[in-house]
């Protein structure tokens, strides 16, 4: 495959960026996107190039770390993360936009990557159980209701990449705060935090500058987890009763 | 309490809900009142003459209608607010447009601050032009509010700015109602297909109901 790049380039936080054209040729269906970008890589290293800085850890889909806006899309066009993105989805000759997040709470640090750490300090407000840790307790000791483990279970797949903050109109961070708040608000081991984290979490998310919902839905369409968008309905009902207890109501 | 749910972004936003429910249930019972036209000069302003004595003897003359005005007047400030702040935050948090712009969201949801701020502008005309009379065309009769709409609704401007007006307003309602649902926590998965079909229902009722008084001036079915 030959292919036209056309991705983000920045020097550094401050710097301002541009988009910059590349051609890549002698791709393969079968390669994922970071490995066409790895190609692009090595070859901008052997002209004595600066090679396009990327985030990327597992290459299995379960970390997280990448990330990159493809043609509009995070993610790219199929439901998964980049790193499982394969460029068989993608045509001979196409021009492919290469962006990364964009969000007043995720600075660019260097052309493809952003700093997600206001995710991390959304974790650190609440995104916790105050449990004694060490080996597995036994399995029998905590009983959780089937379908309060499929809702946690669901909500705990979230890999905190921040697809949902990219897609956003807004640059919104609900998704990926309802998707931490509802995993441990549901379980009994969450339940002790459960009116603190959810307050704490959302005032932390607001404090990073992140947006807010105006439910256009573009967060769980590029969700690669398919977290769905009543999460955060769910975070919402979650906020009202805490606040109301908080106040002293029941 | 109110502290706290002012200042974030969720509370703002129940904020948003819980006025705009309030105004959605007001344009129910206006629509209901504006189809009376339908019967004739002496029904309609019999119902607008009722509005200012609900209530009595226990209220005072016009005191009700004055209270629905506050609460009204309260649940359009209160709207407008959270969403000015609400939408100058999500600007501010989304500085840089992407380079490959894509068609998102829906047509309802795209157009709800602007949609919004046509609203806004309509009431305040809507306002003038049949409660005060300072806008309206011809001259204004007090009292005789039946023949006041169609002098309205004669000009081809009042049709033109009402049938606009009315058109955001389905929109406005068709992605609002849904939202405040999600925002109030009401929403479930099992529940969201028939919130969807009451919010496209109650957006089409609603902007049928109002659309049908002109259109009936226009036809002549009022004059």
């Amino acid at each position: 495959m030959k292919l036209t790049l056309r991705v983000w380039r920045q020097k550094n936080a401050g710097a301002e960026g541009a988009m910059s054209t590349y051609e890549v040729d002698g791709i393969s269906p079968d390669m994922s996107f970071l490995e066409m970008l790895d190609v692009l890589n090595e070859r901008l290293i052997l002209a004595g190039e600066e090679p396009v800085a990327f985030d990327h850890d597992c290459r299995e889909g379960i970390c997280g770390a990448c990330s990159l806006v493809i043609n509009g899309d995070a993610h790219g066009p199929e439901r998964t993360t980049t790193c499982q993105l394969h460029m068989r989805s993608f045509r001979d000759g196409d021009t492919i936009d290469v962006e990364p997040w964009r969000a007043s709470a995720f600075p660019v640090i260097k052309d493809l990557v952003v700093d997600r750490s206001a995710f991390d300090r959304i974790i650190q407000a609440g995104g916790y159980v105050t449990a004694p840790t060490g080996s597995a307790p036994e399995a029998h000791a905590t009983p959780v209701p089937k379908a309060d483990a499929d809702f946690a279970f669901e909500h705990a797949e979230c890999i905190g990449c921040g697809a949902c903050v990219a897609a956003c109109p807004n640059g919104a961070a609900m998704l990926f705060t309802s998707a931490k708040v509802n995993h441990l608000n549901v379980l009994p081991q969450g339940a002790p935090e459960r009116e603190t984290r959810v307050l704490d979490m959302v005032a932390q998310m607001d404090a990073e500058g992140f947006g807010g919902c105006t439910l256009a839905g573009e967060c769980a369409t590029a969700c690669p987890k398919g977290i769905p968008l009543v999460s955060i309905t769910s975070m919402n009902k979650e906020w009202l009763r805490a606040t109301r207890k908080a106040a002293g109501g029941r | 309490m109110a502290r706290t749910v002012w200042d974030s972004t969720v509370g703002k936003k129940t904020v948003m809900a819980v006025s705009g429910v309030i105004m959605l249930l007001y344009l129910v019972a206006h629509v209901i009142g504006n189809l009376k036209i339908f019967f004739g000069a002496g029904e309609f302003n019999h119902y607008a003459h009722w509005l200012r004595t609900v209530g009595e003897p226990f209220m005072h003359y016009e005191w009700t209608l004055w209270l629905v005005r506050i609460v009204l007047v309260a649940a359009v400030a209160a709207h407008a607010t959270s969403a000015y702040q609400l939408s100058r935050r999500d600007l501010r948090a989304r500085p840089s447009k992407y380079v490959h712009k894509k068609p998102r969201a829906s047509y309802a949801t795209r157009t709800m601050r602007w949609g919004g701020v046509i609203l806004g502008l309509f009431v305040v005309w809507h306002i003038l032009d049949l409660t005060t009379g300072t806008a309206h065309p011809g001259g204004f009769q007090e009292g005789h509010p039946y023949q006041n709409v169609v002098d309205t609704f004669s000009t081809w401007y009042g049709n033109v700015v009402y049938i606009v007006a009315m058109l955001a307003l389905g929109l406005h309602v068709r992605h609002g109602f849904w939202s405040a649902a999600q925002t109030l926590g009401v929403g479930s998965r099992t529940r969201d297909r028939a919130l969807k079909t009451l919010a496209n229902v109650l957006a089409l009722l609603l902007t049928a109901g109002f659309v049908a008084v002109p259109v009936g001036v226009m036809t002549g079915v009022v004059s």
